[in-house]
Protein backbone atom coordinates (compact mmCIF):
# COMPACT_ATOMS: atom_id res chain seq x y z
CA UNK A 1 0.00 0.00 0.00
CA UNK A 2 1.01 2.98 -0.89
CA UNK A 3 2.24 5.75 1.85
CA UNK A 4 -0.61 8.17 2.66
CA UNK A 5 -0.34 11.23 0.75
CA UNK A 6 -0.60 14.90 1.72
CA UNK A 7 -3.76 16.38 1.09
CA UNK A 8 -3.56 17.92 -2.65
CA UNK A 9 -5.60 21.07 -3.95
CA UNK A 10 -7.51 21.35 -6.78
CA UNK A 11 -8.01 24.43 -8.54
CA UNK A 12 -11.22 25.26 -9.69
CA UNK A 13 -11.92 28.30 -12.24
CA UNK A 14 -11.45 30.85 -9.59
CA UNK A 15 -8.31 29.75 -8.24
CA UNK A 16 -6.56 28.40 -11.41
CA UNK A 17 -4.36 31.82 -12.06
CA UNK A 18 -2.99 31.06 -8.31
CA UNK A 19 -1.85 27.55 -8.58
CA UNK A 20 -0.39 28.53 -12.62
CA UNK A 21 1.51 31.31 -10.58
CA UNK A 22 3.05 28.81 -8.11
CA UNK A 23 4.08 26.52 -10.58
CA UNK A 24 5.53 29.62 -12.24
CA UNK A 25 7.40 30.30 -9.46
CA UNK A 26 5.07 33.40 -8.66
CA UNK A 27 2.97 34.33 -5.57
CA UNK A 28 -0.12 35.75 -7.29
CA UNK A 29 -2.66 37.86 -5.33
CA UNK A 30 -5.66 39.67 -6.78
CA UNK A 31 -6.25 44.25 -6.79
CA UNK A 32 -9.65 45.54 -6.62
CA UNK A 33 -9.69 48.11 -9.77
CA UNK A 34 -12.11 50.14 -8.39
CA UNK A 35 -11.21 50.90 -4.71
CA UNK A 36 -7.35 49.04 -4.75
CA UNK A 37 -7.99 46.36 -2.25
CA UNK A 38 -5.67 43.34 -2.01
CA UNK A 39 -7.40 40.40 -1.45
CA UNK A 40 -6.81 36.43 -0.85
CA UNK A 41 -8.38 33.72 -1.49
CA UNK A 42 -8.83 33.80 -5.35
CA UNK A 43 -12.13 35.04 -6.35
CA UNK A 44 -13.30 36.98 -9.63
CA UNK A 45 -14.74 40.41 -7.63
CA UNK A 46 -13.62 42.33 -4.96
CA UNK A 47 -15.03 41.12 -1.36
CA UNK A 48 -14.88 44.62 -0.12
CA UNK A 49 -17.11 46.35 -2.74
CA UNK A 50 -18.12 43.84 -5.04
CA UNK A 51 -16.58 45.26 -8.47
CA UNK A 52 -16.32 42.36 -10.69
CA UNK A 53 -12.94 44.77 -12.34
CA UNK A 54 -9.98 42.85 -10.60
CA UNK A 55 -6.45 42.34 -11.21
CA UNK A 56 -3.78 39.96 -11.01
CA UNK A 57 -0.16 40.72 -10.02
CA UNK A 58 2.66 39.26 -8.44
CA UNK A 59 3.24 39.36 -5.11
CA UNK A 60 6.75 40.77 -3.49
CA UNK A 61 6.65 37.84 -1.67
CA UNK A 62 7.42 39.03 1.27
CA UNK A 63 5.75 39.11 4.86
CA UNK A 64 5.71 38.10 8.33
CA UNK A 65 4.94 35.51 11.16
CA UNK A 66 1.44 36.00 12.17
CA UNK A 67 0.41 32.95 14.53
CA UNK A 68 0.90 29.40 14.40
CA UNK A 69 0.82 26.20 16.08
CA UNK A 70 3.87 23.48 16.53
CA UNK A 71 1.18 20.00 15.82
CA UNK A 72 2.36 16.98 17.17
CA UNK A 73 -0.49 14.33 17.26
CA UNK A 74 -2.39 13.53 15.24
CA UNK A 75 -0.57 14.31 12.42
CA UNK A 76 -1.94 14.78 8.58
CA UNK A 77 -1.04 12.23 5.58
CA UNK A 78 2.54 13.07 4.48
CA UNK A 79 3.72 15.39 7.65
CA UNK A 80 6.22 14.08 10.28
CA UNK A 81 5.34 15.76 13.62
CA UNK A 82 5.78 18.07 15.17
CA UNK A 83 5.55 20.44 12.37
CA UNK A 84 4.36 24.09 12.30
CA UNK A 85 1.02 25.29 10.62
CA UNK A 86 1.57 29.04 10.21
CA UNK A 87 -0.37 31.61 9.40
CA UNK A 88 1.47 34.68 7.35
CA UNK A 89 0.84 38.05 6.90
CA UNK A 90 1.87 39.40 3.80
CA UNK A 91 3.34 42.63 2.97
CA UNK A 92 0.16 43.51 0.81
CA UNK A 93 -1.82 42.87 3.28
CA UNK A 94 -4.03 39.72 3.13
CA UNK A 95 -2.84 36.18 5.29
CA UNK A 96 -2.41 32.91 4.28
CA UNK A 97 -1.84 29.66 5.70
CA UNK A 98 1.41 27.66 4.98
CA UNK A 99 4.53 25.96 5.96
CA UNK A 100 7.80 27.63 7.59
CA UNK A 101 10.88 25.81 6.04
CA UNK A 102 14.55 25.81 6.73
CA UNK A 103 13.65 26.38 10.19
CA UNK A 104 13.55 24.39 13.43
CA UNK A 105 9.75 23.71 14.69
CA UNK A 106 10.64 25.11 17.94
CA UNK A 107 8.79 27.77 19.72
CA UNK A 108 12.32 29.16 20.05
CA UNK A 109 13.00 29.55 16.35
CA UNK A 110 9.39 30.25 15.12
CA UNK A 111 9.18 33.86 17.05
CA UNK A 112 5.97 35.84 16.23
CA UNK A 113 6.37 38.40 13.45
CA UNK A 114 9.63 37.14 12.09
CA UNK A 115 9.99 38.22 8.66
CA UNK A 116 9.47 35.22 5.91
CA UNK A 117 10.00 34.94 2.25
CA UNK A 118 8.17 32.75 0.11
CA UNK A 119 9.50 29.67 -1.45
CA UNK A 120 7.66 26.70 -3.46
CA UNK A 121 7.36 23.44 -2.84
CA UNK A 122 6.70 21.01 -6.12
CA UNK A 123 4.29 18.72 -4.51
CA UNK A 124 3.68 16.87 -8.72
CA UNK A 125 3.55 18.46 -12.29
CA UNK A 126 -0.01 19.95 -11.33
CA UNK A 127 0.31 21.83 -7.93
CA UNK A 128 3.19 23.73 -6.35
CA UNK A 129 2.56 24.89 -3.42
CA UNK A 130 4.11 28.30 -1.34
CA UNK A 131 5.57 27.47 1.53
CA UNK A 132 7.96 30.22 3.69
CA UNK A 133 11.46 30.75 5.13
CA UNK A 134 12.68 33.07 7.15
CA UNK A 135 13.62 36.44 5.41
CA UNK A 136 17.62 36.57 4.27
CA UNK A 137 19.64 39.85 5.58
CA UNK B 1 -37.19 40.29 18.39
CA UNK B 2 -38.97 41.13 21.48
CA UNK B 3 -37.89 39.23 24.80
CA UNK B 4 -39.36 36.94 27.04
CA UNK B 5 -42.27 36.50 24.34
CA UNK B 6 -41.19 32.84 24.42
CA UNK B 7 -39.62 29.99 26.65
CA UNK B 8 -37.90 26.70 27.31
CA UNK B 9 -40.72 24.21 28.57
CA UNK B 10 -38.57 20.67 27.54
CA UNK B 11 -34.83 20.52 27.83
CA UNK B 12 -33.06 17.06 28.56
CA UNK B 13 -29.50 15.23 27.21
CA UNK B 14 -29.49 11.79 26.58
CA UNK B 15 -30.14 8.89 28.80
CA UNK B 16 -26.09 7.95 28.94
CA UNK B 17 -23.22 10.37 28.60
CA UNK B 18 -19.75 9.38 27.71
CA UNK B 19 -19.22 6.60 25.79
CA UNK B 20 -22.10 5.05 24.12
CA UNK B 21 -21.67 1.95 22.25
CA UNK B 22 -25.00 0.90 21.76
CA UNK B 23 -26.30 3.52 20.11
CA UNK B 24 -26.26 5.38 16.71
CA UNK B 25 -25.87 9.19 16.29
CA UNK B 26 -29.84 9.15 14.82
CA UNK B 27 -31.01 7.07 18.08
CA UNK B 28 -29.21 9.82 20.57
CA UNK B 29 -31.49 12.03 18.53
CA UNK B 30 -34.64 10.43 19.14
CA UNK B 31 -33.43 9.18 23.28
CA UNK B 32 -32.61 12.93 23.79
CA UNK B 33 -35.93 13.94 22.12
CA UNK B 34 -38.29 11.69 23.85
CA UNK B 35 -36.57 12.81 26.99
CA UNK B 36 -37.13 16.23 26.52
CA UNK B 37 -40.96 15.62 25.30
CA UNK B 38 -41.56 13.55 29.06
CA UNK B 39 -39.90 16.71 30.83
CA UNK B 40 -42.22 19.13 28.98
CA UNK B 41 -45.45 16.31 29.31
CA UNK B 42 -45.90 16.53 26.11
CA UNK B 43 -46.90 14.18 23.22
CA UNK B 44 -44.86 13.77 20.16
CA UNK B 45 -47.69 15.19 17.40
CA UNK B 46 -47.51 18.03 20.11
CA UNK B 47 -44.47 19.34 18.55
CA UNK B 48 -44.84 20.89 14.93
CA UNK B 49 -41.81 22.71 14.35
CA UNK B 50 -38.07 21.13 14.07
CA UNK B 51 -34.78 22.15 14.05
CA UNK B 52 -31.35 20.10 13.99
CA UNK B 53 -27.93 20.46 12.59
CA UNK B 54 -25.72 17.97 10.92
CA UNK B 55 -28.45 15.47 10.12
CA UNK B 56 -31.22 16.98 8.30
CA UNK B 57 -34.73 17.75 9.78
CA UNK B 58 -35.77 15.32 7.24
CA UNK B 59 -34.00 12.46 8.75
CA UNK B 60 -34.88 12.90 12.32
CA UNK B 61 -38.30 13.56 12.28
CA UNK B 62 -39.05 10.83 10.29
CA UNK B 63 -36.90 8.73 12.50
CA UNK B 64 -39.61 10.14 15.74
CA UNK B 65 -43.08 10.57 13.65
CA UNK B 66 -43.39 14.45 13.61
CA UNK B 67 -45.18 15.80 10.92
CA UNK B 68 -43.62 19.64 11.26
CA UNK B 69 -44.80 22.80 9.58
CA UNK B 70 -41.99 24.64 10.38
CA UNK B 71 -38.02 23.46 10.45
CA UNK B 72 -34.90 25.22 10.16
CA UNK B 73 -31.82 22.54 9.01
CA UNK B 74 -29.00 25.68 10.16
CA UNK B 75 -26.07 23.84 10.29
CA UNK B 76 -23.02 26.03 11.21
CA UNK B 77 -21.05 23.72 13.48
CA UNK B 78 -21.21 23.40 17.60
CA UNK B 79 -23.40 26.82 18.05
CA UNK B 80 -26.13 25.35 15.51
CA UNK B 81 -28.81 24.81 18.41
CA UNK B 82 -28.11 28.14 19.82
CA UNK B 83 -28.94 29.78 16.53
CA UNK B 84 -31.48 27.12 16.13
CA UNK B 85 -33.42 28.39 19.70
CA UNK B 86 -33.07 32.27 18.26
CA UNK B 87 -34.61 31.28 14.69
CA UNK B 88 -37.08 29.14 16.83
CA UNK B 89 -37.84 31.93 19.12
CA UNK B 90 -39.07 34.21 15.68
CA UNK B 91 -41.06 31.22 14.23
CA UNK B 92 -42.95 31.14 17.46
CA UNK B 93 -43.58 35.13 17.79
CA UNK B 94 -44.50 34.93 13.78
CA UNK B 95 -47.14 32.09 14.45
CA UNK B 96 -45.41 30.10 12.11
CA UNK B 97 -45.16 27.21 14.80
CA UNK B 98 -46.18 26.78 17.99
CA UNK B 99 -44.22 24.12 19.93
CA UNK B 100 -40.45 23.60 18.46
CA UNK B 101 -38.23 20.61 19.44
CA UNK B 102 -34.50 20.70 18.52
CA UNK B 103 -32.24 18.04 19.10
CA UNK B 104 -28.47 17.18 19.01
CA UNK B 105 -26.70 14.17 19.21
CA UNK B 106 -23.25 12.57 18.12
CA UNK B 107 -21.47 9.87 18.43
CA UNK B 108 -18.48 11.64 18.17
CA UNK B 109 -16.78 8.48 20.52
CA UNK B 110 -18.07 5.24 19.33
CA UNK B 111 -18.94 6.64 15.81
CA UNK B 112 -21.84 5.07 15.13
CA UNK B 113 -23.96 6.12 12.34
CA UNK B 114 -21.67 9.37 12.18
CA UNK B 115 -22.11 11.09 9.26
CA UNK B 116 -18.66 11.67 7.41
CA UNK B 117 -17.01 15.28 7.83
CA UNK B 118 -14.47 15.99 4.77
CA UNK B 119 -13.30 19.12 2.97
CA UNK B 120 -12.92 18.47 -0.30
CA UNK B 121 -9.57 19.33 -2.58
CA UNK B 122 -11.76 22.00 -4.55
CA UNK B 123 -12.63 23.45 -2.03
CA UNK B 124 -11.08 27.14 -0.20
CA UNK B 125 -10.21 24.57 2.20
CA UNK B 126 -9.46 22.62 0.43
CA UNK B 127 -6.88 24.30 -1.65
CA UNK B 128 -5.65 27.30 1.09
CA UNK B 129 -6.00 25.11 4.36
CA UNK B 130 -5.62 21.32 3.80
CA UNK B 131 -2.40 21.45 2.27
CA UNK B 132 -0.53 22.41 5.04
CA UNK B 133 -1.22 19.36 7.80
CA UNK B 134 -4.37 20.77 9.03
CA UNK B 135 -5.76 17.65 10.66
CA UNK B 136 -9.22 18.15 12.86
CA UNK B 137 -9.88 20.96 15.53
CA UNK B 138 -7.00 20.50 17.20
CA UNK B 139 -4.26 21.16 14.77
CA UNK B 140 -6.67 24.21 13.49
CA UNK B 141 -9.06 25.78 16.78
CA UNK B 142 -5.36 27.07 18.48
CA UNK B 143 -3.88 29.00 15.46
CA UNK B 144 -4.92 32.45 16.61
CA UNK B 145 -3.68 31.61 20.14
CA UNK B 146 0.00 32.38 19.89
CA UNK B 147 -1.01 35.78 18.60
CA UNK B 148 -3.81 36.81 21.09
CA UNK B 149 -1.34 35.74 23.81
CA UNK B 150 1.38 38.44 22.42
CA UNK B 151 -1.10 41.39 21.93
CA UNK B 152 -2.94 41.03 25.14
CA UNK B 153 0.33 39.37 27.18
CA UNK B 154 -1.82 36.36 27.77
CA UNK B 155 1.01 33.64 29.82
CA UNK B 156 0.38 29.86 29.41
CA UNK B 157 0.22 29.31 33.19
CA UNK B 158 -3.20 31.67 32.65
CA UNK B 159 -4.21 29.67 30.10
CA UNK B 160 -4.14 26.57 31.95
CA UNK B 161 -6.16 27.95 34.80
CA UNK B 162 -8.81 27.41 32.24
CA UNK B 163 -8.86 23.67 32.70
CA UNK B 164 -8.27 23.62 36.19
CA UNK B 165 -11.02 25.73 36.88
CA UNK B 166 -13.35 24.14 35.07
CA UNK B 167 -12.14 20.94 36.55
CA UNK B 168 -13.60 22.20 39.75
CA UNK B 169 -16.79 22.54 38.55
CA UNK B 170 -16.74 19.06 36.77
CA UNK B 171 -15.96 17.79 40.35
CA UNK B 172 -19.47 18.58 41.22
CA UNK B 173 -21.45 17.08 38.69
CA UNK B 174 -21.86 13.38 38.52
CA UNK B 175 -22.18 13.49 34.77
CA UNK B 176 -19.29 14.98 33.70
CA UNK B 177 -16.75 12.37 32.31
CA UNK B 178 -13.44 13.87 34.21
CA UNK B 179 -13.75 14.51 38.14
CA UNK B 180 -10.26 14.54 39.64
CA UNK B 181 -9.01 17.70 40.26
CA UNK B 182 -5.97 18.99 38.20
CA UNK B 183 -3.48 21.62 39.02
CA UNK B 184 -1.89 24.21 36.21
CA UNK B 185 1.36 22.25 36.37
CA UNK B 186 -0.67 18.81 35.49
CA UNK B 187 -1.93 20.77 32.92
CA UNK B 188 1.40 22.10 31.30
CA UNK B 189 2.72 18.87 31.98
CA UNK B 190 0.03 16.59 29.78
CA UNK B 191 0.94 15.62 26.73
CA UNK B 192 1.43 17.75 23.92
CA UNK B 193 -1.38 18.10 21.18
CA UNK B 194 -0.64 20.69 19.35
CA UNK B 195 1.76 23.73 21.11
CA UNK B 196 0.70 25.97 22.47
CA UNK B 197 -1.88 23.84 23.74
CA UNK B 198 -1.46 20.30 25.67
CA UNK B 199 -3.87 17.22 26.28
CA UNK B 200 -5.72 19.28 28.64
CA UNK B 201 -6.60 22.44 27.43
CA UNK B 202 -8.48 20.35 24.54
CA UNK B 203 -11.66 19.07 24.59
CA UNK B 204 -13.37 15.41 25.49
CA UNK B 205 -14.05 13.44 22.94
CA UNK B 206 -17.66 11.71 23.87
CA UNK B 207 -21.13 10.72 22.83
CA UNK B 208 -24.05 12.29 23.72
CA UNK B 209 -27.11 14.41 22.81
CA UNK B 210 -29.97 16.63 24.13
CA UNK B 211 -32.99 18.36 23.17
CA UNK B 212 -34.73 21.19 23.96
CA UNK B 213 -38.85 22.17 23.78
CA UNK B 214 -39.76 26.05 23.25
CA UNK B 215 -43.37 27.41 22.99
CA UNK B 216 -44.63 30.97 24.00
CA UNK B 217 -44.26 32.32 27.25
CA UNK B 218 -48.15 32.52 27.42
CA UNK B 219 -48.71 28.82 26.99
CA UNK B 220 -45.30 28.16 29.04
CA UNK B 221 -47.32 28.98 32.26
CA UNK B 222 -48.92 25.67 31.77
CA UNK B 223 -46.14 23.15 31.30
CA UNK B 224 -45.19 21.09 34.47
CA UNK B 225 -41.73 23.33 34.98
CA UNK B 226 -40.69 26.45 35.72
CA UNK B 227 -40.12 27.91 31.90
CA UNK B 228 -37.09 29.74 31.22
CA UNK B 229 -37.28 32.55 28.86
CA UNK B 230 -35.62 33.47 25.74
CA UNK B 231 -34.32 37.34 26.99
CA UNK B 232 -32.23 37.72 24.41
CA UNK B 233 -30.28 36.22 20.94
CA UNK B 234 -27.68 37.34 18.56
CA UNK B 235 -25.53 34.79 16.03
CA UNK B 236 -23.18 35.50 12.90
CA UNK B 237 -20.56 34.04 11.02
CA UNK B 238 -17.08 34.78 9.35
CA UNK B 239 -15.09 32.45 7.76
CA UNK B 240 -14.64 28.69 7.77
CA UNK B 241 -11.22 29.39 7.16
CA UNK B 242 -9.34 29.98 10.66
CA UNK B 243 -6.24 31.61 8.32
CA UNK B 244 -8.72 34.12 7.31
CA UNK B 245 -10.01 35.76 10.08
CA UNK B 246 -9.95 39.11 10.63
CA UNK B 247 -7.70 39.25 13.31
CA UNK B 248 -6.68 36.72 15.78
CA UNK B 249 -6.78 39.42 18.77
CA UNK B 250 -10.98 38.96 19.43
CA UNK B 251 -13.66 36.86 17.06
CA UNK B 252 -15.70 38.93 14.72
CA UNK B 253 -18.76 36.42 15.16
CA UNK B 254 -18.21 36.36 18.88
CA UNK B 255 -18.00 40.20 18.63
CA UNK B 256 -21.20 40.50 16.68
CA UNK B 257 -23.67 38.06 18.00
CA UNK B 258 -22.72 38.84 21.69
CA UNK B 259 -23.40 42.55 22.01
CA UNK B 260 -26.27 41.78 20.32
CA UNK B 261 -27.97 39.44 22.54
CA UNK B 262 -27.32 41.98 25.44
CA UNK B 263 -28.90 44.86 23.53
CA UNK B 264 -32.10 42.80 23.22
CA UNK B 265 -32.31 41.59 26.66
CA UNK B 266 -31.37 45.29 27.83
CA UNK B 267 -28.76 44.07 30.23
CA UNK B 268 -25.85 45.53 31.98
CA UNK B 269 -22.76 42.84 32.17
CA UNK B 270 -23.06 43.31 35.74
CA UNK B 271 -26.59 41.96 35.40
CA UNK B 272 -25.45 38.28 34.36
CA UNK B 273 -25.50 35.64 37.24
CA UNK B 274 -23.55 32.52 35.26
CA UNK B 275 -22.07 32.54 31.92
CA UNK B 276 -21.44 29.68 29.80
CA UNK B 277 -18.80 30.38 26.81
CA UNK B 278 -18.68 27.37 24.44
CA UNK B 279 -14.96 25.60 25.51
CA UNK B 280 -13.88 23.08 22.80
CA UNK B 281 -10.30 24.47 23.59
CA UNK B 282 -8.97 26.79 26.69
CA UNK B 283 -8.44 30.28 25.09
CA UNK B 284 -12.31 30.30 23.86
CA UNK B 285 -13.43 31.46 27.45
CA UNK B 286 -10.84 34.00 27.19
CA UNK B 287 -12.16 35.50 23.98
CA UNK B 288 -15.66 35.39 24.87
CA UNK B 289 -14.98 37.49 28.21
CA UNK B 290 -13.50 40.34 26.01
CA UNK B 291 -15.58 39.90 22.66
CA UNK B 292 -18.90 39.81 24.84
CA UNK B 293 -17.34 42.64 26.42
CA UNK B 294 -16.93 41.63 30.16
CA UNK B 295 -13.20 43.43 30.45
CA UNK B 296 -10.81 44.06 28.31
CA UNK B 297 -8.68 41.73 26.34
CA UNK B 298 -5.59 41.86 28.63
CA UNK B 299 -7.34 41.16 32.09
CA UNK B 300 -9.14 37.75 30.50
CA UNK B 301 -6.50 35.43 31.33
CA UNK B 302 -5.66 36.96 34.73
CA UNK B 303 -9.44 37.09 35.88
CA UNK B 304 -9.64 33.33 35.55
CA UNK B 305 -6.23 32.90 36.87
CA UNK B 306 -7.66 34.78 40.23
CA UNK B 307 -10.75 32.69 40.32
CA UNK B 308 -12.90 34.55 39.71
CA UNK B 309 -15.16 31.91 37.88
CA UNK B 310 -14.52 28.65 39.90
CA UNK B 311 -17.27 27.59 42.28
CA UNK B 312 -18.18 30.93 44.79
CA UNK B 313 -16.25 33.60 42.67
CA UNK B 314 -18.33 36.31 41.09
CA UNK B 315 -18.75 35.20 37.36
CA UNK B 316 -19.45 31.47 37.86
CA UNK B 317 -18.52 30.42 34.20
CA UNK B 318 -18.74 26.81 32.31
CA UNK B 319 -20.61 25.35 35.42
CA UNK B 320 -21.05 21.75 33.84
CA UNK B 321 -17.40 21.52 33.66
CA UNK B 322 -17.55 22.06 29.84
CA UNK B 323 -16.03 20.96 26.61
CA UNK B 324 -13.01 20.22 28.70
CA UNK B 325 -14.38 18.07 31.65
CA UNK B 326 -18.02 17.92 30.82
CA UNK B 327 -18.06 16.29 28.00
CA UNK B 328 -18.38 17.63 23.96
CA UNK B 329 -18.96 15.40 21.68
CA UNK B 330 -18.12 17.43 18.40
CA UNK B 331 -20.97 20.03 18.76
CA UNK B 332 -21.29 20.99 22.53
CA UNK B 333 -23.20 23.92 22.37
CA UNK B 334 -26.62 21.83 22.91
CA UNK B 335 -24.91 21.01 26.75
CA UNK B 336 -23.99 24.51 27.66
CA UNK B 337 -27.69 25.46 26.69
CA UNK B 338 -28.93 22.66 28.48
CA UNK B 339 -26.62 23.92 31.73
CA UNK B 340 -28.01 26.87 31.43
CA UNK B 341 -31.62 26.05 31.95
CA UNK B 342 -30.77 23.53 34.51
CA UNK B 343 -29.68 26.70 36.13
CA UNK B 344 -32.14 29.35 35.38
CA UNK B 345 -34.71 26.24 36.17
CA UNK B 346 -32.34 25.67 39.67
CA UNK B 347 -31.70 22.22 39.47
CA UNK B 348 -28.63 22.06 38.12
CA UNK B 349 -25.63 19.36 39.86
CA UNK B 350 -23.30 22.91 40.95
CA UNK B 351 -26.40 25.19 41.40
CA UNK B 352 -25.52 29.25 41.59
CA UNK B 353 -27.88 30.57 44.03
CA UNK B 354 -30.51 32.42 43.05
CA UNK B 355 -29.09 32.92 39.28
CA UNK B 356 -31.78 35.02 37.46
CA UNK B 357 -29.61 35.29 34.18
CA UNK B 358 -27.46 33.21 32.25
CA UNK B 359 -25.75 33.90 29.65
CA UNK B 360 -25.12 31.15 26.72
CA UNK B 361 -22.12 31.80 24.15
CA UNK B 362 -21.04 29.38 21.51
CA UNK B 363 -19.19 29.03 18.67
CA UNK B 364 -19.28 26.98 15.61
CA UNK B 365 -16.56 26.05 13.28
CA UNK B 366 -12.84 27.05 14.03
CA UNK B 367 -14.58 30.86 15.05
CA UNK B 368 -16.49 30.64 11.91
CA UNK B 369 -19.62 31.07 13.40
CA UNK B 370 -21.61 32.16 16.58
CA UNK B 371 -24.64 32.13 18.62
CA UNK B 372 -25.53 33.64 22.15
CA UNK B 373 -28.81 33.72 24.27
CA UNK B 374 -29.37 34.76 27.29
CA UNK B 375 -32.37 33.30 29.32
CA UNK B 376 -33.92 34.29 32.52
CA UNK B 377 -36.56 32.55 34.90
CA UNK B 378 -38.46 36.10 35.51
CA UNK B 379 -41.07 37.25 32.91
ZN1 LIG C 1 -13.11 46.89 -4.36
Amino acid sequence: MAEPQRARPKPTPETQHFWDGTKAGELRLQRCDACAHVYFPPRPFCPSCASRKVSIFKASGRGFLYSYVINHRPAAPGFTPPYAIAVVELDEGPRMMSNIIDCPQTPEALELDMKLEVAFQELDDKITLPVFRPAKG
Amino acid sequence: MRKNQVAVVGAAETTELGIIPNASQLQLHADAALNAIADAGLKLSDIDGFATAVETPQQVCHYLGIKPTWVDGTSVGGCSFMLHVRHAAAAIEAGLCQTVLITHAESGKSMIGKLPRSTPPDSLNGQFEAPYGVYGPPSMFPIPVLRFMKTWGITHEQLASVAVVQREWAAKNPRAMMKDPITVADVLNSRMIAYPFRLLQCCLVTDGGGALILTSADRARDFPRKPVYIMGTGESVETPMVSQMETFNSSRAFKTAGPLAFKEAGIAHKDVDHLMIYDAFAHLPLFGLGDLGFMPYEATGQFIADGNTRPGGKLPLNTNGGGLSYMHSGMYGMYALQESVRQMRGIAPAQVPNAKISVCHGVGGMFAASGTIVFTNER
